[in-house]
């Protein structure tokens, strides 16, 4: 059964699995696992970003297309839902007419963009694509009238996905096991307490169905790449990316599956971005449209392991719990270490910016590090790593076996 | 029509205009269509909205200049001067049509011929000081990042946080006491003095960063473009998170030089002192390094290098020298260009950089990747195209610049002057 689920691409690799099936887990179970807003948005954001770094993974990871207009596609999804739930109301049917549109211009723009620069070559392509992306940046903010400009776009989502809306009468609970488990380590004594404070009211509004629906089409289409990355064009794509000449040989357009990859990878982004704008009804160019939000992009999909698409499900979740818990660690860092910096004598107060670099804000230095770190020493990212782990211990382990059963 | 050809045609003798006429008639037709469609709407604006006048105008007269720079085979000849002149004189015919252009008491449009001339001519020499300032300041930050492509095959995704750096470095001086003193004195040699200080503290900082840089970031991944594009934006990020650390992250706002600030009338043209500046700085170091890689021993290196880096290696140079040296003096170029940037923008901010990069890479695609010749003609396009069509239609100036780049790559996917090896 589950060689159809996974389209028998598995994540191969013990340690993998069980990072993958808590990720999984985490983010089935999410709403009654962990306590709070901060913690509802950001496993929300996480399902939404495995799904646009998954996108961006079969362009980059599967066939070595640098595309930096990948935001933009994002960024047209949420807008076209944006735009359609604000000039037709907040129903059901505006939030369709909003997400087909948005993938269908997403598709077509894909195909334009691809047509037009992908006969070229890959660094052409990135170039291309970073200037059609900045451009469309600058083309919203400039139709206010229609986007909002600058001030974003905010617009009501069905009554059914609001807050307001209550799926269910009766009170249901949560576990916040993390926290659980935390107060079982520090404070075993205290069992009884420490459970009943662990559990906590879970109000089944229309966000919970939001949080489900993002979910669960999260889970489809990642299956749907996966899929789709295991099929005999999946591996045309591998084929290109390894020796396009010879692909080219063997008789296959190759410009024609990379145009296809394009449009469908910016397609799927679309989707992420409609998801987006429907958890956050507020859209702006900043959050979307971004270079920003490209750049952490890449990073997920380099830090995660490019061509795995596992890589997209660990590289979101790394970035996204590191973007909004790295920086509390920080805080605290920095807090500790005010006292050094601050009793340094005069002489030595230029030393000062090193502190500064631990202060919660410069978060994303440390990420540049990591990125830069892992370009050079994890090329194939995290899930690359323990893939090479995994096989590694089965090759010592089936020499070890070959020299037991050999004849002394 | 190939090369060959056109030196056959040279070498027996230029025909006249009335031969071309005959023998190029499309392009004669372009011509008179174009000019009669123009003059039809000088005489009779057709529509009651300036701005559809407007678009045929600019269509018309484009066609018209399209149409007599064929008939000298200047597309052919030389794309980039072609380029330049169809955005020059089709610049000025708009800017003129537009500035004749006013509504009547009826509710209609005119046009006067002397509006058009006197206003029309003002507003476009002072657009094409601006624009040659803008497009001489963004080959100055370009041209480095065009140039350690070309030799090493390296897209440095990280250039724009070389300008900020720059841009950092005359922040620091601007703001400190005795630096707000010079800058703020009435005296040249104090403002221009200033001014050198801040260029030569960033070219040594960028160019030693620019060391680190090569080293550090990008010589592991000589070979390998997918992931230069990576670590070259990270390697950007961490620069840029750098300055945050050491400079602080606000927005900081500066006074240009006392002499050097300020503008000055010459009949109906307003010229800002500070984009003569830009435009003597910006042709002066295209000039240098036209010297430097036409006329030394260094330049023939890069010349050779870029075509082939393994012949000059077998010749006995050592390569990765030439290598460094080149990636030093570009980041230090690209921090040159951000202090003169931060000067003519006023406002230095941790983005300065990272903003101008759209416009430094459709610089250096329409030039051609690798070009310096083309990276020149390139931001001078830009700069023009972008601040004539700011004048006649500031909605879509900024996107005027992604027009020029994907006509250009329709018309030539290798951009205007490529480079052999790419």
């Amino acid at each position: 059964m589950f060689d159809t689920i996974l389209s028998g691409d598995y994540p191969k690799s013990k340690v993998l699995n069980t990072v993958l099936l808590a990720i999984f887990f985490g983010l089935a179970l999410g709403p009654f696992l962990f306590d709070g807003a901060v913690a509802f948005s950001t496993i929300t954001n996480i399902c939404i970003f495995i799904v646009l770094v998954a996108s961006y993974d079969i362009l980059l990871g599967y066939t070595h297309i640098v595309s930096l207009a990948h935001t933009m596609f994002y960024g047209i999804g949420a807008y076209a839902v944006a735009i359609a739930m604000n000039s037709m109301g907040p129903s059901w049917g505006s939030m369709f007419v909003g997400v087909i549109g948005g993938v269908l211009v997403a598709a077509v723009i894909a195909l334009l963009v691809g047509l037009l620069s992908l006969r070229v070559k890959a660094l052409f392509f990135a170039l291309v694509t970073l200037a059609v992306a900045v451009g469309f940046g600058i083309l919203i903010s400039k139709f206010y009238a229609i986007t909002g400009g600058e001030q974003g776009l905010g617009f009501r989502p069905p009554r059914e996905l609001g807050p307001g809306f209550k799926l269910f009468e009766e009170r249901w609970y949560g576990f916040n096991a993390l926290g659980w488990l935390w107060n079982l380590v520090t404070d075993p004594g205290n069992l009884g307490e420490n459970t009943k404070q662990a559990v906590f009211d879970v109000r089944m509004s229309g966000r919970i169905v939001l949080y489900y629906v993002i979910f669960l089409t999260t889970v489809g289409l990642f299956l749907l790449m996966l899929r789709m990355m295991n099929s005999p064009f999946g591996r045309v794509l591998k084929a290109v990316r390894e020796n396009e000449f010879r692909a080219e040989a063997l008789g296959y357009r190759t410009v024609m599956f990379r145009t296809i990859n394009v449009v469908i990878a910016g397609a799927i982004a679309a989707l992420a971005g409609a998801m987006a704008a429907m958890s956050d009804p507020w859209v702006t160019p900043d959050s979307y449209l971004s270079l920003g939000v490209m750049v952490n992009i890449l990073l997920m999909c380099v830090i995660g392991g490019m061509g795995t698409l596992y890589g997209a499900m660990v590289g979101a979740t790394i970035f996204i719990l590191a973007e909004t818990y790295l920086k509390d660690f920080m805080e605290v860092a920095y807090d500790l270490t005010a006292g050094f910096f601050n009793a340094l004598p005069e002489w030595l107060s230029w030393l000062s910016f090193i502190h500064e670099l631990i202060s919660p804000d410069r978060w994303y230095f440390w990420m540049g590090l990591l990125f830069v770190l892992s370009v050079y020493f994890f090329p194939a990212g995290v899930v690359g790593q323990f893939r090479a782990k995994e096989l590694e211990s089965q090759i010592a382990d089936s020499e070890e076996g070959a020299s037991r059963t050999e004849p002394a | 029509m190939s090369s060959a050809e056109n030196t056959a045609a040279a070498a027996a003798g230029e025909p006249g205009l009335a031969q071309r006429l005959g023998e190029r008639r499309g392009a004669a037709l372009a011509l008179a269509l174009g000019a009669l469609v123009f003059i039809i709407g000088m005489i009779v604006p057709l529509f009651g909205a300036r701005w559809v006048n407007d678009v045929i105008a600019v269509i018309a007269a484009g066609f018209a200049v399209h149409g007599a720079l064929s008939l000298y085979d200047v597309q052919q000849r030389a794309p980039q001067w072609y380029l330049l002149s169809l955005v020059v004189v089709t610049g000025f015919l708009a800017i003129a049509y537009h500035s004749g252009l006013s509504p009547t008491d009826a509710g209609g449009l005119a046009f006067s011929l002397g509006d058009a001339l006197s206003s029309g001519a003002g507003s476009w020499t002072q657009m094409t000081i601006n624009g040659l300032a803008m497009g001489l300041l963004i080959f100055i930050m370009a041209s480095g990042m065009t140039l350690t492509f070309g030799l090493m095959g390296v897209l440095n995704l990280g250039h724009s946080a070389f300008i900020t750096i720059g841009a950092y470095v005359l922040m620091t001086f601007l703001v400190s006491d005795w630096g707000r003193g010079l800058s703020g004195a009435e005296s040249v040699v104090a403002n221009v003095g200033l001014l050198a200080l801040v260029v030569l503290v960033a070219l040594v900082i960028a160019g030693v960063v620019g060391l680190l840089f090569e080293r550090l970031i990008v010589k592991p991944v000589y070979d390998n473009h997918l992931k230069q594009i990576l670590v070259t934006v990270g390697g950007g990020i961490i620069i840029t998170q750098l300055i945050i650390a050491i400079s602080g992250p606000n927005e900081v706002q500066l006074n240009q030089p006392a002499t050097l600030s300020g503008s000055f009338i010459v009949g109906p043209v307003v010229v800002e002192t500070f984009r003569l500046v830009a435009v003597a700085v910006g042709a002066a170091i295209f000039w240098g390094m036209l010297r430097v890689i036409n006329r030394t021993k260094v330049g023939i290196l890069i010349r050779a290098g870029v075509q082939s880096t393994e012949m000059v290696e077998a010749m006995g140079y050592r390569i990765k020298m030439l290598f460094i040296a080149v990636f030093m003096a570009g980041s230090a170029l690209a921090a040159v260009g951000g202090v003169f940037w931060g000067l003519y923008d006023t406002l230095i901010h941790p983005e300065i950089g990272g903003l101008r990069l759209f416009q430094i890479i459709i610089v250096i695609i329409i030039g051609g990747l690798g070009s310096i010749t083309g990276c020149f003609f390139g931001a001078l396009l830009l700069g023009l195209l972008s601040n004539y069509v700011g004048f006649v239609a500031p909605e879509v100036a900024e996107f005027s610049s992604i027009a020029l780049m994907v006509a250009v790559l329709m018309w030539r996917p290798q951009g205007l002057i490529p480079v052999i090896r790419m």
